[in-house]
């Protein structure tokens, strides 16, 4: 079980459609999700399951055709001065002053984040300004304080330079140097290194985890790596096709996954410890298209270990907000008498 | 008996720029690079991005024509044909010995031919009879996993990891002395993946596959090589069987590389530790060996000098003056 | 490993032409521009067939007789007809002129007899859609009314959509051969003879059109035919188009050389020329026709803009730009509006073949 960190943001239940012509797709099938001060969330799942979506639809940004049926995004829930985000015009005021204040948000490619046509430091004096009081030269002093806290050598020159000019890994950096900039206390990275080299990876992921611990943020990782997963997360959140399944701490999620997909997951990652020629245990098929989402449990046809006659006509209860567990049958019964 | 000896390759490429785009420079962005495959073995080919090693695919496959270097391929036992000079009509006979498997399962397949054509196209272009073709695409469907039924599909109708299978039965299709494959995982889903990979080492179990494997991901890589070559900027820095390369690296980029690969435990945390600095860009390497400025086992020697390749443990090749006395760490 | 169920069969056994038209076919205004451009075109292929007196017959009696209604029963029973013609004498000019009487109705007929012509420009024949049979020399069914020198408007409209509509088709015809094979040439072999090319289209591109046609217009020989005339707009309208098509065959070309797929087939070791039409060509028809259909209008415009400043086609010939010529002064369109009708299919066929354009641009390339 969690400990018992301060509740920050609290998702519950997030359906997201995306309407179109050929039909409506539900691309986020309730979903619910906490993030504690000071604790990483990792979420992980394979391409299109909804990671990126999911925070998209936190920070209101869910572009048409896609609408934010029903659901609730609560800012310091419970707190007296709880917001409700889902409840706010996706392009007021209220909204922007969480976007980039409350809460940063670090993109898989640095470039989407940044604009070619300023300089580095403009755009991160700008962020500066935009959510506090400074004045331009304190902002300026910030900037450089911050790329350095980026670790961007030179940052002093650096600051004047267009992102074009940066190595991708160097970009990150500023990316990460920009989601800080309001000093916020959630960081959403969705999947920041995902374009990088592993030797970059290995720096970036280092920079985050130090960040984070010194500044007591709540980071909301999203990967499709379990080795990033392992080496980052306290607690993990495993979705697929727009569903978290699986929700535990790390150490248990590795050694004792509880939903057949995770399980089958962490089967089919290679190993850089394995035996060579050795076959990797596989999950047959592959994720479905959110627009035909299998009957019952959307895992149910691609599962070794399925109940004949229930998983393809039930769906498993979904997973209570911020407890562990699994929304499968073969652990639901578990919980229940857990709970 | 060796299918394929690369020996000496470099390739540049002009960087041009001004409203003339007069030539400014050259990126080098293969160098020397040496090495080579047995038949029925596979040799991966791993460094982080722009360091060449899809170029060198691509000097192999004469999709590039190389800068200088020598590509000796044996198609056949006894004959030896230097690939490096010949001229597009001169290879095309030659062609259907080497075949690749591409990285992008979208790109990779003309949306408007049929899965059986698509399939059939090598045999076709070869001259086989149709009634050989048809029977040969039936096999090779059932090779790669997939239902005779697909043979009248378009590929839209598949996932990116049929798609890749569809690639990889087009690949075997006149029974290849080689197989380059750049990157044939890296854009599919772990689950897919996992898949695709056993299916590589099935083919390669039952055809005797040689193959050139380019990959990133050394997880990957350490499933199906039997043999893996490191690149940096350009240069191969250690080429060394499998299992002896990840167990003792001979060169401090590998360990490096070993290192930064975040491993799925989450026992093992905060050990990795990442090398400083960033990858060098190609168009500019640091003198010396290009590792250099961050290697942290870096003399003085290495900022001037370039270490060759040279064999340091019987088979275990790394070019690095330290190789000897270093004892660098791996993974088990 | 299972493939598609039988629910999505057809689907993958689609092509990628029949995804392209299900995909075009979710833009609704593309497809009604489509259905719009095609009874177009099948107007002109039945012109004179459609056209209901012969568009060059002058007669002054019948001079500016406005729009004729079309009654299709008579006291309650069918009968389509409409009202003959009656001679009346101004009281201030003594002049007669004609107008329609409602006493005296002439039955309308199908099938009627009429001017002689070539069906498919072949078969000849004198049958119409439909007409009038008998009456006084002056009648006749005057449906968008007729102008100064008493021509049926509606039979001249639809002779000069047929000038119209393929002196367009002939100069995009034209500028597609001449961009095909100049934008195909330059991005297959590349080097010193793609960047001749570009740059003689960047010359072409930057000469103001309006006064390039008007020169090369004005300077077309007096002394030369309808046709002559014809063939020379068409010629002169294609000049500066292909460019247009050029670049975009040439791009396609260029983007296509470095796709996985085509390198996929010269491993295979595919000739250049199976390359070029099994794989390169297939990939960018779809291309090519969107950028033919917006092609067109601009075509059919420049013709009209020509004529109407009177440098294009010259009467005898019919053609939108002629007859809007006709509407051009003030007293005309003071005395008969109705002239100005030929603006209405111009501005039709104009929209239909540009929300058409982009229906097939984006079902042809969803993502680009
Ligand atoms: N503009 C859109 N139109 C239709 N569907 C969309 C759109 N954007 C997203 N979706 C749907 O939302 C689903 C979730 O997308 P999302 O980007 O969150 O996936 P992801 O888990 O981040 O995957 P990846 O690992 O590929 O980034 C997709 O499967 C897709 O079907
Ligand atoms: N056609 C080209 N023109 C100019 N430079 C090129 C060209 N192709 C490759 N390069 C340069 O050569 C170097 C090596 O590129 P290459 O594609 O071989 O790298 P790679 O190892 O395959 O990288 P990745 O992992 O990103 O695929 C890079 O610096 C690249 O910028
Ligand atoms: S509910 Fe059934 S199908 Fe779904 S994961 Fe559990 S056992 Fe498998
Ligand atoms: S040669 Fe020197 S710098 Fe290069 S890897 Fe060896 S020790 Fe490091
Ligand atoms: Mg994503
Ligand atoms: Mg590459």
């Amino acid at each position: 079980m969690v400990e018992a960190a301060r509740r920050v943001l609290s998702v519950r239940d997030l359906v997201v459609d995306f309407v179109q012509d050929t039909g409506t797709i539900r691309a986020l099938d309730g979903v619910s999700l906490d993030l504690h001060a000071g604790r990483v969330l990792g979420v992980v799942g394979e391409s299109g399951c909804g990671k990126s979506l999911t925070a998209r639809a936190v920070l209101r940004l869910v572009d048409r055709p896609g609408r934010i049926v029903s659901g609730k995004v609560l800012l310091d829930p419970g707190a007296p001065a709880q917001q409700e985000l889902t409840a706010l015009d996706p392009e007021g005021e209220a909204i922007r002053a969480v976007r980039g204040g409350r809460i940063g948000l670090i993109f898989q490619e640095p470039m989407s984040a940044l604009s070619m046509h300023y300089t580095v430091g403009n755009q991160i004096i700008e962020a500066i300004r935009a959510h506090s009081g400074l004045g331009k030269s304190a902002a300026r002093q910030r900037a450089i304080e911050l790329l350095q806290e980026v670790g961007i050598p030179r940052p002093e020159t650096r600051i004047d330079a267009y992102p074009f000019q940066l190595s991708g890994g160097l970009r990150q950096r500023v990316g990460i140097a920009l989601a800080l900039a309001a000093d916020p206390e959630i960081l959403i990275a969705d999947e920041p290194t995902t374009a990088l080299d592993v030797t970059t990876q290995a720096q970036i992921l280092a920079l985050l985890r130090r960040l984070q611990r010194t500044k007591g943020m709540a980071l909301m990782l999203i990967t499709h790596d379990m080795g990033v997963i392992a080496q980052m997360a306290d607690d993990v959140a495993v979705m697929y096709l727009g569903k978290v399944v699986e929700f535990a701490p790390v150490q248990q999620l590795f050694a004792a996954p509880r939903h057949p997909y995770t399980r089958a997951l962490l089967r089919s990652v290679p190993n850089i410890r394995a035996v060579p020629r050795e076959r990797l245990a596989t999950i047959g098929g592959a994720v479905p298209h959110p627009e035909s989402r299998p009957t019952g449990c959307a895992f149910h046809p691609r599962c070794p270990e399925i109940i004949a006659g229930r998983c393809a006509l039930e769906m498993p209860p979904p997973l209570p907000p911020d407890q562990e567990g699994a929304s499968c049958f073969h652990v639901m019964p578990k919980m229940m008498v857990d709970a | 008996m060796t299918v394929l000896e690369v020996e000496r390759l470099s390739k540049s490429f002009p960087i041009k720029s001004g409203l003339l785009q007069r030539e400014t420079g050259r990126v080098r962005a293969v160098q020397d690079v040496s090495f080579s495959i047995a038949r029925g073995e596979t040799l991966a080919l791993v460094g982080e991005s722009g360091c060449g090693k899809t170029t060198v695919a691509r000097c192999i496959l004469r999709a590039l024509p190389p800068s200088s270097g020598a590509i000796r391929f044996s198609p056949q036992e006894g004959t030896t044909i230097d690939l490096a000079p010949l001229s597009r009509s001169a290879l095309r006979p030659i062609r259907r010995h080497i075949q690749m498997i591409f990285q992008d399962p979208y790109a990779s397949l003309n949306p408007r031919m049929m899965v059986g054509d698509i399939i059939a196209e090598p045999l076709l272009v070869a001259g086989v009879p149709l009634a050989k073709r048809q029977a040969r695409v039936r096999e090779l469907l059932e090779l790669v996993g997939l239902p005779p039924a697909a043979r009248t599909r378009f590929p839209h109708a598949f996932s990116g990891g049929q798609r890749q299978r569809i690639g990889i039965a087009r690949a075997l299709a006149l029974d290849p002395t080689l197989v380059v494959a750049d990157e044939p995982v890296s854009a599919l889903d772990v689950s897919v993946q996992a898949q695709i990979i056993n299916l590589l080492l099935d083919l390669q179990d039952r055809l005797g596959l040689s193959m050139l494997f380019v990959a990133h991901d050394l997880g990957v890589v350490r499933h199906v090589s039997d043999r893996v070559a490191v690149m940096y900027v350009g240069r191969i820095v250690e080429v060394a069987p499998t299992i002896a390369l990840y167990a003792r690296p001979r060169h401090p980029y590998t360990e490096a590389l070993l290192a930064a690969v975040p491993k799925p435990d989450p026992m093992l945390r905060d050990a990795a530790a990442a090398p400083r600095g960033e990858v060098a860009d190609p168009a500019n390497p640091p003198p010396g060996c290009a590792f250099h400025p961050r290697c942290p086992h870096a003399v003085d020697r290495c900022r001037v000098e370039l270490p060759e390749l040279r064999e340091v443990a019987p088979g275990n090749f790394s070019a690095c003056h330290r190789a000897e006395e270093l004892t660098l760490v791996g993974v088990a | 490993m299972s493939i598609a169920t039988s629910s999505e069969e057809r689907f993958a056994q689609a092509s990628q032409l029949q995804l392209t038209w299900w995909r075009f076919c979710r833009h609704r205004l593309a497809v009604i521009s489509l259905a719009v451009v095609a009874f177009f075109y099948l107007v002109v292929i039945f012109a004179d067939f459609l056209a209901i007196a012969d568009p060059h017959a002058v007669d002054a009696r019948r001079s500016f007789i406005p729009p004729q209604g079309f009654a299709l029963f008579d006291s309650g029973a069918w009968s389509p007809h409409v009202s003959g013609l009656k001679g009346v004498r101004d009281p201030r000019t003594f002049k007669l002129t004609y107008t329609p009487d409602p006493a005296r109705k002439l039955p309308v007929k199908f099938f009627v007899r009429g001017y002689s012509y070539n069906l498919f420009g072949v078969i000849p024949t004198d049958r119409h859609l439909f007409g009038i049979e008998g009456g006084q020399p002056v009648d006749g069914v005057f449906l968008l009314g007729t102008d100064q020198l008493g021509r049926d408007l509606f039979s001249r409209l639809i002779v000069a959509t047929r000038i119209s509509l393929s002196i367009g088709l002939a100069g995009v015809t034209l500028s597609l051969m001449l961009g095909i094979l100049l934008g195909g040439i330059s991005g297959l072999y590349g080097g010193a003879i793609d960047t001749l090319i570009q740059r003689l289209i960047e010359v072409v591109r930057s000469i103001p059109t309006i006064p390039l046609w008007m020169g090369l217009a004005a300077a077309l020989p007096n002394t030369w035919s309808v046709t002559q005339v014809y063939f020379a707009i068409t010629l002169i309208i294609s000049l500066v188009s292909w460019t247009e098509l050029a670049r975009v065959v040439r791009g396609r070309f260029l983007a296509l050389r470095e796709e996985d797929f085509v390198i996929a087939a010269e491993l295979a070791g595919a000739s250049q020329m199976r390359i070029i039409l099994r794989h390169m060509l297939p990939s960018f028809a779809s291309h090519v026709i969107a950028a033919v259909s917006l092609a067109l209008p601009v075509m059919i415009v420049s013709e009209t803009s020509l004529s109407f400043l009177g440098l294009g086609l010259r009467p005898p010939a019919i053609s939108w730009g002629i007859l809007l010529q006709d509407a051009q002064n003030v007293q005309v369109l003071a005395g008969a509006p109705w002239l100005l009708c030929a603006a209405v299919p111009v501005i039709i066929v104009i929209l239909a073949f540009n929300f058409l354009g982009d229906g097939l641009r984006d079902a042809a390339d969803p993502y680009g």
